[in-house]
């Protein structure tokens, strides 16, 4: 070790504690928030609140079957019950009428506030002669039978509007007095977490209570082993996504590591050179994490997961040192090799510099991440590596093989022609499909398997749960003025409603009407003494004289002096729940959430025509609503960040050609390293399509990686080796590099996370492809007679 | 529970007034039994009539009219459109049970009322001719002839007896002439059938 290199091993040393002390204390998190883009608009900061925290990210919808229907109804009825008695659920319904009589109660008291109906008009002579006349003819009808008894107290027939609107809704079918699939083979439940969707932790405890609840319960009953549970919803989602991805990383990653260790142990021959050789992928990962940490404040799981990036290039950079600085060759090789090296990290950098520009928070962080690593892991070999290596290092003489693959490489020079004619196949099939490349539905990178959205997806259409693609949303600087904007919405919406534009529509107001709101339909009640005054007129020759009308005069004089409905005089009701996930406090400000019913009626149910919906906003603009269209509008942030990060992508080849123009000075010599470059991306994006996948994000971020890992193959073909082509150690040390990135992301094509198996499935191959049309498109070199020593 | 009751007694009378809907049928005048009353009226597939109906209740002074068609087709659809005093469309077909009033509609399904499924049962057991099922819900007994006869269906079940005490369906052999439902509560409705012969 050389007396000078000292502080520079110092400086490594004291940089990797401080990395460590910063690891410590990082916050990693494996949800999927990291595919969720940081949204630019208010539209879609409302959107991804509600992915995260809203009332769809806390309903799970629960399933029994097995046994009989009764077996099924009594454990229905049994979770149930110990569910409401546990704090971590808010709402658990199965068709029981737990708050109905409640519900009514409460909708009678204070009918007079709450019925859309009431209005100074309404209490005139006559409208009172009107309201009443319809209540009678309503008799007639059998749904006269609803109204019959409360007629003396509610003759006007407010109830009746009140619970019409509110019965608005599909229910779910009955079997044994709870609620049942439509076939009737389960039993069906909703239950809604107390934690939100940004807790996942408290989520998965919740299910976790609801699975023992569940356990427990079955055990009481004779033949409760026949029962089966089902649970789905968000939460179900977002928990098992994560515990796939951790579970995932970490095995993938152990797999990996142990591959390309194995694959090292076997090149090397020497335990103490393996160790060595991963110092600058450590070094460097450690690098990347600090970096994420420090800009990001969190790292994702996912991110995290890509080190394997890191592993795939950096080990190549000690492969390099190892095998070209070779026993006898000291700093004379190492100084061969480094510029050619230097111009692969610069080349990778300006690959994965674009993303950082990302708005995709996992793109940016993996930009950070592999930038960082890279270029300490390149210093690390530059200047630590060697200082470490003991006196007399060596690992195999890997000459013999090197000219093999020297022979190897003139082989693939007369397959050149060949393929160079696949690469413009693969193009000239990419550019004919280029409007099926990519992929720009979101659901291409959930990592939820399909079976699991098919039980999802029953157990919703069974329980007629919202899907809440549709939603107006108003914001205010306080509940009472958001109710009141949710209040101008809502009669803008009652017209489409009566134009059967949509089936319905969902408000906070319904339940809660803005203070305004409810003294407004206070003061419409006349005194007692006015009202019995003009039901006497009102009800003339009507079959209901006005003295059995007392209860009513009763009554409202009764609701005159009442004080207005608040939040609290809900709890208790199946009212509260609604209220609490329709309108949400936001840090400072309040939002009124009002999802849309699609219409009912007609076989080929209706769509919503958004068209329709807007022009409708535009009755009620002072209350700045917004209009979300959920699927299309997470569909349409998804697709922005597609073709943000591919014009990033663009834009980092375009840096790379102008770096490659800048140091090579020809631009033969550029073409000549792009060439293969671009025809393995090609290749393997046409291999891609042909397999019958649409390239992701995901997709796109192996391809950078192609590039990044291949420029070092092309620029060592390019390199000093002359017109000779590389000599044999260098030959060899890109065979042993190809091998460990094409094992290292080999694995992650098996993973069953899409977005692990996107980039693997790309890099695999792909670093394979860099590497033999680097070697097939370069000059001309001669093969040695075999055994020959050649140097 | 006023709403499960009164769904009980909309169903109860909607039924009633479904086996109103066989055609005239000529049958030997004589012993007048329930088997015959419910062969004669099993035989037919559909049907249609207008009705006028009148509902006596506490809470009014006079009674309340309305009037319309009933239609009936087999196996499971009837419909009863109420053109007076305000137009109105209730349609029974299997499961379901949906009421058009205005630009308002409702529906419900049976199964959802475990009582009530039990009764379209009985009541479809009876333009079956199923005596046996008709017979699991309510206690029968037939009086006067062919020509005149009265059919009176008691509850057997207690639940359903706190809504309805009793129907009286009134007919000329294989064709129902008047359907009276008298409830628990004292109210009384009487419904007034004019068959219009087979529907198209």
């Amino acid at each position: 070790m050389t007396r000078r290199f000292v502080p520079a091993l110092l400086l490594w040393l004291a940089f990797v504690a401080a990395c460590i002390a910063v690891v410590s204390q990082t916050r990693f998190t494996a949800d999927l928030s990291a595919f969720l883009p940081e949204a630019p608009t208010a539209e879609q900061r409302v959107l991804v609140e509600q992915l995260r925290d809203g009332m769809v990210s806390r309903l799970l919808l629960v399933g029994i079957e097995g046994g009989d229907a009764a077996q099924r109804a009594q454990l229905s009825r049994d979770l149930a019950g110990k569910l409401r008695a546990d704090a971590a659920f808010g709402m658990v319904a199965n068709g029981e009428p737990v708050h109905r009589e409640r519900d009514h109660a409460l909708l009678f008291t204070h009918r007079y506030v709450l019925s859309p109906a009431v209005s100074a008009e309404r209490f005139t002579t006559t409208g009172l002669r009107q309201a009443i006349a319809e209540s009678i003819d309503l008799l007639a009808s059998p749904l006269g039978m609803l109204t019959k008894t409360l007629l003396p107290r509610d003759p006007t027939g407010e109830l009746l509007q009140l619970l019409e609107r509110l019965d608005g809704g599909a229910r779910p079918a009955m079997q044994e007095g709870v609620w049942a699939s439509r076939d009737g083979r389960r039993a069906l439940l909703l239950a809604q977490t107390r934690a939100s969707g940004s807790d996942l932790d408290g989520q998965q405890a919740a299910i976790a209570s609801l699975r023992n609840a569940f356990a427990g319960e079955a055990s009481k009953l004779p033949s409760g082993a026949d029962l089966k549970l089902l649970v789905s919803g968000a939460a179900v989602f977002a928990v098992d996504s994560r515990a796939t991805i951790e579970s995932e990383v970490t095995r993938l990653a152990l797999l990996s590591t142990a591959i390309i260790a194995a694959l090292l142990l076997f090149i090397y021959r020497s335990p103490t050179a393996l160790v060595l050789g991963l110092l600058p992928v450590v070094s460097g990962a450690l690098a990347g994490i600090v970096a994420v940490s420090l800009g990001f404040g969190v790292m994702h799981g996912v991110t995290l997961g890509f080190g394997t990036t890191l592993i795939g290039e950096a080990v190549d950079y000690a492969i390099y040192l190892f095998v070209q600085s070779g026993p006898a060759r000291g700093n004379e090789g190492r100084n061969a090799f480094w510029p050619t090296i230097r111009l692969g990290v610069m080349t990778s950098i300006c690959g994965f510099g674009a993303l950082m520009f990302s708005g995709f928070p996992g793109l940016a962080q993996l930009g950070l991440y592999s930038i960082a690593g890279l270029i300490v892991a390149a210093l690390v070999t530059r200047y630590i590596l060697p200082q470490l290596l003991p006196v007399g290092f060596a690992i195999r003489d890997v000459t013999p093989l090197g000219l093999r693959l020297q022979c190897v490489v003139v082989a693939a020079g007369r397959l050149r022609w060949i393929l160079a004619g696949v690469a413009a196949l693969s193009g000239a099939l990419v550019f004919a499909q280029h409007d099926r490349v990519w992929n720009h539905e979101l659901g291409a990178l959930s990592p939820v398997p399909a079976e699991a959205q098919a039980v999802d997806a029953a157990l919703r259409s069974d329980l007629g749960a919202p899907d809440l693609r549709y939603m107006i949303v108003v914001r205010a600087a306080d509940a009472d003025s958001a109710l009141q904007r949710a209040e101008s919405v809502s009669a803008q919406l009652q017209t489409l409603v009566d134009a059967g534009e949509i089936g319905g529509y969902e408000s906070p107001s319904l339940y809660l009407p803005s203070q305004t709101r409810q003294l407004e339909r206070r003061a419409a009640l006349p005194d007692p003494r006015e009202l019995g005054e003009r039901l006497a007129t009102a009800t003339a020759g009507l079959p209901l004289p006005a003295e059995r009308l007392a209860p009513f005069i009763d009554d409202i004089s009764t609701a005159r002096a009442r004080a207005p409905l608040t939040r609290a005089d809900l709890d208790g009701t199946s009212f509260a729940m609604a209220v609490d996930s329709l309108l949400l406090r936001q840090g400072e400000q309040w939002t009124a959430l009002l999802p849309l019913r699609a219409p009912a009626a007609g076989a080929p149910a209706k769509e919503i025509d958004p068209a329709a919906v807007r022009r409708a906003l535009d009755g009620a603009a002072d209350a700045s609503p917004m209009f979300i269209d959920m699927k299309g509008e997470s569909g349409r942030l998804y697709a922005s960040y597609l073709r943000e990060a591919i014009m990033l992508s663009l834009a980092g080849v375009a840096a790379i050609v102008a770096l490659l123009a800048v140091a090579l000075r020809s631009p033969r010599r550029v073409v000549r390293v792009l060439l293969p470059l671009a025809a393995a991306v090609l290749t393997v994006v046409a291999g891609l399509m042909l397999s019958g996948v649409a390239l992701t994000i995901l997709h796109l971020v192996g391809l950078l990686l192609i590039v990044a890992v291949g420029s070092n193959y092309a620029l060592f073909f390019d390199g000093p080796g002359g017109s000779g082509g590389p000599p044999p150690a260098t030959l060899a040390s890109m065979l042993f590099a190809n091998l460990t990135t094409v094992a290292g992301f080999g694995v992650l094509a098996f993973s069953s996370v899409p977005v692990l198996q996107a980039i693997g499935g790309t890099v695999g191959p792909g670093a394979l492809l860099a590497l033999v049309f680097a070697a097939a498109f370069a000059r001309t070199s001669s093969c040695p007679v075999p055994g020959t020593p050649a140097r | 529970m006023f709403k499960v009751a009164s769904t009980r007694l909309l169903v109860a009378a909607l039924l009633a007034a479904a086996s109103v809907l066989h055609g005239p049928q000529a049958i030997a005048a004589e012993a007048w039994t329930v088997a015959q009353l419910m062969q004669a009226l099993g035989k037919h597939r559909n049907g249609q009539a207008t009705f006028s109906e009148r509902k006596y209740l506490a809470v009014l002074d006079q009674p309340v009219e309305s009037s319309g068609e009933l239609r009936f087709q087999a196996p499971d659809r009837l419909e009863k459109i109420t053109l007076k005093p305000r137009p109105e469309s209730l349609v029974l077909e299997g499961n379901n049970l949906s009421v058009t009033r205005g630009k308002k509609q409702f529906n419900v399904r049976l199964s959802d009322y475990g009582e009530v499924a039990g009764f379209i049962d009985s009541i479809r057991a009876t333009l079956a001719g199923d005596r046996n099922t008709l017979e699991r819900t309510y206690a029968l007994h037939l009086a006067g002839n062919a020509e005149r006869w009265t059919l009176t269906l008691l509850p057997r079940d207690t639940r359903m007896a706190e809504v309805v005490t009793r129907i009286n369906i009134a007919g000329t052999r294989g064709l129902l002439r008047e359907i009276e439902i008298l409830q628990a509560d004292g109210d009384r409705s009487v419904m007034e059938i004019v068959a219009m012969g087979q529907a198209r």
